[in-house]
């Protein structure tokens, strides 16, 4: 096709998912159930979103394994995770509703593994209190995508043999990227633009209704699990369309990813390596995340190994490992014992499920890291300790939402899963993740639905200047005929983003970072690429490099701005928790070419979940204010 | 430790195309993936590759390395030697979009027409009770990334175009075993195994098992044990009597396959 070919392929529909991994598809299929005509746009191949990667497990309190959970134990663990920045009631609602998403998926086909009643298992996970996660080994992402697939898939058959048409009312738009959101003159949403990659044709969505479902932003940065469908497309897309983005400076940085071979540095070491019995060491041999347990954590994790280890079997009269703190303490412990110089020679600590647990156990429970390890990095984790590091894993901040319908600001603009924010606070548990995409993609498709007839059958119309500047857009980097690889900019981008707004972070590196991303803006302006429109990765590259250079804004900006250290954001020069702070959200939105930032007050606790917790453990996190209506308030007026 | 490949790479699109070397930096640790993606960042921006975990986990880069179906992401330099020149070729069962990039859409029709999962429609969600025993074997099935090596190294499609209709390759063949072996699922597929996707083709050279990257016993423990169930069925005398003299209601549970009948 010639690079100066305009033609556009157009298509109507009620619901556009943007996303084809555990929430676009979740969304889907309730927008279907709601009898509406649903498109999901998948920037790969169906069955290949990033959710795959996702090796633990999916968190619901469905009390299998230990008969004492329940929703509210759930919601403190949550909270508690995300340092008590969480939107409430969107935590609320996951810890309610995970058990039947999760359920639903059994009716659906999955195969979790079971516990000897025949029920689905429950393990262990970092800040859980009890054994939560509905697993399949370690591959359960796979068996969540693959159950969904499969949904979409029964519901297209339904089709079938109704119309005739396995595509009348739900269609995968396979390898096609979306570039811009289009609004009609009223600003509601009107339809969404984009290319698709076999052909490099563009495609046009007429639909009253967007469902962002794009995931997350790690490759912005270097050392990342994520893969290179991560770009913050629908981040960018929001802050395009006018929505506004949230908490964007909490990155989590899982604490073990791969770091040997430099090749494969980054790749996630799935957090059940801990849960079924590993424990980090550094050069010297000493379980170090016993020097770590930070005050806010102290009553629930175990002072000494021998407590720690029998806490497997007996963990109702012991306290938990402290391997197993919330993954933004144990990341920080980790990169203080390579700072201090108790690394291992590939500058990682040593992950050690070798010395602790059988073969046989080790290849049941984890057989994906084994092979994992096998086959890149020749290391045999039934006999050798692993090496592993901090990785970009996930990225808390995201479109501010309306937790019950996942509403964002724009009418008819909604978003569900990593894309969203608020639901995880500053740090999100591990396995929280896959009960989030389900539990908000359904949402998110009953929003959707309750748009639609909100609207009384009149659809937003789009702008056809706005197509015109979206075509020109997509087609500059190939009209330039000499420019910069969109390579160069994209690498450099991810080492500075490590480097400086990384991990830890201090106020003039991140202040460099930003000085850096003006340039890189610059340069980004004036990318070339040869060839064809056909599958040219050149040219989706120079696309995705605008998302993330925005989004790379965002989070340094954000960075600068929150001087405190929580979850997922720490800083050198500012290491202490601040309860003025947490009161605040930093939500950004863009305006012409300029980002704004304003601090807009955290929903507040309403009284019956502020009553869930102990008034000596919220004191550590909130101002005195705050805790006025709580049940013990009167233990504050005597001093406790 | 780093060395210069000498890489000759297919390129082109469904019309022509050609092999093309290349000599590419490799440093220690590196798979072919890494290898191709330094091709692409230096010297061949628009070099079209599938790929997303790179981790062995999406089976996004199927492709032929030297002739063997692999996932490049899992196939490292050092199974090589370093003056050794490596040929890489899309997967050649799958019409080519651009050079290493096929058109994979088979797969997708294929998994549409096998019957979904059928469970009691009684049992509400969360009351299913399973054993682990019983879930291992479909399980092991559903360890499957859809990398489609299986059908691509398939003989019965490899190189019969015309065989494409009839038969849904081992990947689809061990879908229908699996959903046959899933202990709540209450459809019998086995004649559909046979006469709509083509079982018989199958005739048990493990080509698609020696492939796998997730190392799925695919003949072993899918294939023949279909085959088995469907002989049973077809050639099981008190079956058949019954059949004859309507002492069984024909075909019970068999369901219609989508977009065939």
């Amino acid at each position: 096709m010639a690079t100066t070919d305009t033609d556009i392929e157009r298509y109507s529909y009620d619901v556009v998912v943007i996303g084809a991994g555990g929430s676009g598809l979740r969304a889907a299929i309730e927008a279907r159930a709601r009898g509406l005509k649903t498109a999901i746009i998948s920037k790969s191949l169906f069955g290949k979103a990033h959710t795959v990667m996702a090796e633990g497990g999916a968190a619901a309190a469905m009390g299998n394994v230990n008969p004492n959970d329940n929703w509210q134990v759930h919601f403190r663990d949550t909270m508690r995770g995300g340092k008590f920045l969480n939107n409430p009631r969107m935590a609320e609602l996951h810890a309610k509703e995970a058990p039947d998403r999760v359920w639903e998926l059994e009716a659906w086909g999955a195969l979790f593994d079971r516990t000897k009643d025949g029920k689905i298992s429950q393990r262990n996970f970092g800040g859980h209190e009890y054994p939560r996660l509905a697993h399949v080994g370690d591959r359960t992402g796979l068996e969540m995508i693959r159950t969904l697939q499969q949904r979409v898939v029964a519901l297209q058959q339904q089709d079938s043999y109704e119309f005739g048409d396995p595509e009348a009312r739900i269609r995968v738009f396979a390898e096609t990227t979306v570039t811009r959101l289009l609004k009609s003159t009223d600003g509601r949403i009107a339809g969404a633009f984009g290319y698709i990659r076999d052909t490099g044709k563009f495609v046009l969505f007429e639909a009253p209704t967007v469902v962002l479902a794009t995931g997350g932003i790690g490759r912005t940065f270097k050392v990342t699990s994520n893969s290179w469908e991560y770009s913050g497309d629908g981040h960018a897309l929001a802050l395009l369309a006018g929505a506004k983005l949230m908490n964007m400076e909490f990155v989590q940085f899982h604490p073990t990813g791969m770091v040997w071979p430099p090749s494969v540095r980054g790749i996630l070491v799935t957090e059940s390596v801990r849960g079924d019995g590993g424990v980090l060491r550094n050069s010297e041999g000493k379980r170090f995340m016993f020097d770590y347990v930070p005050d806010v954590f102290r009553a629930q994790y175990a002072e000494t190994e021998e407590e720690a280890d029998r806490w497997y079997t007996d963990p109702d009269h012991n306290r938990r490992p402290p391997e197993l703190l919330p993954r933004d303490e144990v990341a920080r412990s980790i990169n203080s014992e390579i700072k201090a110089g108790r690394g291992t020679p590939h500058g990682g600590v040593y992950l050690d499920i070798a010395s602790r647990r059988s073969p046989e156990y080790i290849l049941t429970r984890l057989p994906s890291m084994h092979h994992q390890f096998k086959e890149l990095a020749d290391v045999d984790i039934t006999k050798e300790p692993m090496e592993i590091g901090p990785t970009c894993h996930y990225v808390m901040g995201g479109v501010e939402v309306d937790p019950d319908t996942a509403a964002a600001s724009v009418p008819g603009l909604f978003a569900a899963g990593e894309v969203s924010g608020g639901m995880h606070g500053s740090n999100r548990l591990g396995g929280n993740s896959l009960s989030d995409l389900l539990v908000f993609g359904k949402r998110a498709g009953d929003g959707a639905a309750d748009y639609i007839e909100s609207l009384g059958g009149s659809a937003p119309a789009i702008v056809t200047d706005d197509v015109d500047v979206a075509v020109a857009e997509a087609l500059a980097p190939l009209q330039r005929a000499e420019g910069e690889s969109p390579y160069a900019v994209h690498a450099e981008l991810q080492q500075r983003m490590n480097d400086l707004v990384g991990l830890i972070r201090r106020e003039d590196q991140v202040k460099e970072a930003l000085a850096d991303l003006e340039k890189f803006k610059a340069r980004a302006a004036t990318v070339a690429v040869p060839g064809e429109r056909a599958y040219n990765p050149g040219w989706h590259y120079s696309l995705d490099l605008r998302n993330m250079l925005l989004v790379a804004e965002c989070v340094a900006m954000a960075a600068l701005e929150r001087q405190e250290s929580r979850g997922g954001h720490t800083r050198d020069d500012y290491q202490e928790m601040s309860p003025e702070w947490r009161k605040v959200n930093l939500i950004l939105s863009l305006h012409g070419d300029k980002i704004d930032m304003v601090h807009q007050p955290i929903p507040p606790l309403r009284a019956d979940l502020l009553d869930l917790f102990e008034i000596s453990e919220l004191k550590k996190y909130m101002t005195k204010e705050e805790l006025t209506g709580h049940r013990q308030a009167a233990e504050l007026e005597e001093g406790h | 430790m780093g060395y210069l490949a000498k890489l000759r790479v297919w390129r082109g699109d469904a019309g022509s195309g050609e092999l093309k070397d290349y000599k590419v930096e490799v440093n220690e640790g590196e798979v072919v993936l890494d290898v191709l993606h330094r091709l692409q960042a230096t010297q061949a921006s628009d070099l079209a590759i599938r790929w997303n975990c790179k981790a062995g986990k999406c089976g996004s880069c199927s492709m032929e390395i030297n002739g063997m179906p692999r996932l490049g992401c899992m196939t490292r330099m050092s199974t090589f030697t370093e003056d050794e020149t490596l040929t890489i070729t899309p997967v050649r069962t799958f019409p080519v979009i651009r050079d290493l990039v096929t058109d994979v859409s088979f797969n997708y029709a294929k998994a549409r027409q096998i019957p979904s999962f059928s469970p009691d429609p009684s049992i509400k969600p969360g009351e299913f009770r399973m054993q682990q025993e019983d879930v291992n074997r479909s399980q092991e099935f559903r360890k499957c990334i859809e990398c489609f090596l299986c059908q691509n190294v398939c003989h019965v499609i490899r190189d019969h175009e015309e065989n494409k209709e009839s038969f849904a390759g081992p990947r689809f063949l061990m879908r229908i075993a699996e959903l046959e072996m899933h202990p709540a699922d209450e459809a019998d597929r086995r004649d559909i195994a046979q006469d709509d996707f083509g079982l018989g083709f199958c005739n048990i050279t493990k080509c698609c098992t020696d492939v796998c990257p997730e190392h799925i016993k695919i003949t072993d423990n899918a294939l023949i044990p279909m085959k088995e169930r469907v002989a049973g069925r077809k050639y099981d005398p008190l079956v058949w009597l019954g059949s004859k003299i309507s002492m069984r209601p024909k075909a019970k549970g068999t369901p219609a396959v989508p977009g065939k009948r």
